[in-house]
């Protein structure tokens, strides 16, 4: 036999071991994702329904949010999930998801207005920023959040839109501009979202 | 080789640490100790992966030939990893709630790999379990540590939100250790991770200089 066969041959042996495992433990994790895809999407929608509660009142709506969607583009050509709150056939408030962009990345928050245009609630569901400190704008950290509650577009005017460093009015925390920054964006461009699209989304279908 | 189970567990935790002796892993500890719960939860999940995968590792040594062993081992650790994540999300979904963005992250830790290659590669499956549990108990132990004195010194806090992770019988736990804003904010930072991990590793030095052992020097890893 020829040096190269030789070599080729426990080549071979190499590649059919490594075959093996990868295909082995491919197995595994399909079996592992098979057995626990239902229960992750269930959780997933428990969580969605518990965040929608939380910027929802459960006395303005007769329905149920997590079903009672529709699709509407924003301005960037983004399609928005707008979660709607109806009582008696009518628009009360609705929820959607708006994107900042924090100190370490996206900052995902869940905004809840009423049909005027007030915000019922907003809370932070995703986000990456520095624990101890960007972390604030997370209810379980503090309530700096809450303080958004009955505001609107006109109150406070638009120029006061912005954190205190900028000359608006909303508090930033020590050692965290960026973050609060990023957030009083994402809800202010979020109340000009509805806004603008106020009438398709209280279009009953 | 006999095996004694004591040295395993002592080599683990304290001797052979896997972060103040062996320097591994050093990403996740930087990274993860901005708190004492923190850094016990990414050590706790990590114990569970390094025991599991070298409990494999040693069981399927066998079939595994030297020249792919390091793809095979980081497969099978990856694996773990996600077998993790995917069950504590599904059934554990509070937990996963806390410990879900550290979890992918233990994959690119080279102390699962470190320990897959040193020990699991070479002793029976009883012993590797052993020596994957408690070096991933040491080096929780370290993270909490290093979180512990990042935390206090930043925050002012001592396993904040560790009811989060553990359950609402732990909420004893959480202490405000330094009056509220009153922290030094590089602590929490990255530098404070370095500057708290340093110091921990130069104290360890101190003990074993006063223990009377040798001094390791050469690379890390080398000191045994």
């Amino acid at each position: 036999m020829n040096p190269s066969s030789t070599l080729n041959q426990g080549t071979m042996v190499h590649a059919l071991v490594l075959a093996a495992f990868c295909t082995g433990f491919g197995l595994m994790l399909a079996v592992t994702d098979l057995v626990t895809k239902e229960d992750i999407s269930v959780r997933a929608v428990e969580d969605l329904q518990s965040s929608l509660t939380q910027v929802i009142p459960a006395d303005i709506h007769d329905n149920n949010l997590a079903t009672d969607t529709i699709v509407v583009k924003d301005d960037t050509g983004r399609d928005v999930k707008v979660y709607r709150a109806l009582k008696a056939g009518k628009l009360t408030g609705v929820a959607y998801e708006v994107l900042g962009t924090g100190y370490a990345g996206e900052i995902r928050l869940i905004l809840g207005v009423d049909a005027e245009g007030r915000i019922l609630g907003v809370r932070a569901t995703m986000y990456k920023e520095t624990p101890g400190l960007g972390d604030k704008i997370d209810t379980k950290k503090s309530d700096w959040i809450t303080r958004f509650t009955g505001l609107s577009l006109g109150s406070p005017p638009k120029e006061k839109w912005k954190v205190k460093k900028d000359g608006g009015q909303f508090d930033q925390f020590a050692g965290a501009t960026i973050t609060p920054r990023g957030v009083v964006a994402a809800i202010r461009n979020g109340l000009e979202f509805f806004a603008a699209h106020k009438t398709q989304m209280a279009e009953i279908r | 080789m006999a095996t004694s189970y004591r040295t395993i567990i002592r080599d683990g935790l304290w001797e052979n640490n896997g972060v103040l002796c062996q320097m591994l892993g050093m990403c996740p500890t930087m990274a993860m100790t901005t708190s004492a719960t923190n850094g016990l939860g990414m050590g706790l999940a990590t114990a569970f992966v390094m025991a599991t995968a070298n409990l494999q590792i040693a069981a399927l040594r066998g079939f595994i030939t030297q020249e792919v062993r390091i793809p095979v081992y980081i497969l099978i650790i990856a694996t773990m990893v996600s077998v993790v994540d995917l069950t504590m999300n599904a059934w554990m979904h509070e937990l996963y709630k806390v410990l879900g963005l550290f979890i992918p992250l233990i994959v690119s830790n080279c102390l699962p790999l470190g320990r897959a290659e040193v020990y699991a590669a070479r002793e029976p499956v009883l012993p590797s379990f052993m020596d994957g549990l408690f070096m991933g108990l040491g080096f929780t132990l370290a993270l909490t540590v290093i979180g512990a004195m990042r935390e206090i010194t930043g925050s002012g806090t001592l396993f904040a939100d560790a009811s989060l992770l553990l359950g609402p019988a732990f909420k004893f736990m959480e202490m405000q250790i330094l009056p509220a804003d009153s922290g030094v904010l590089v602590a929490i930072l990255p530098p404070g991770g370095f500057l708290a991990t340093g110091l921990l590793i130069a104290c360890k030095r101190i003990l074993d200089i006063r223990a009377g052992k040798p001094i390791p020097t050469g690379p890390a890893g080398h000191c045994v």
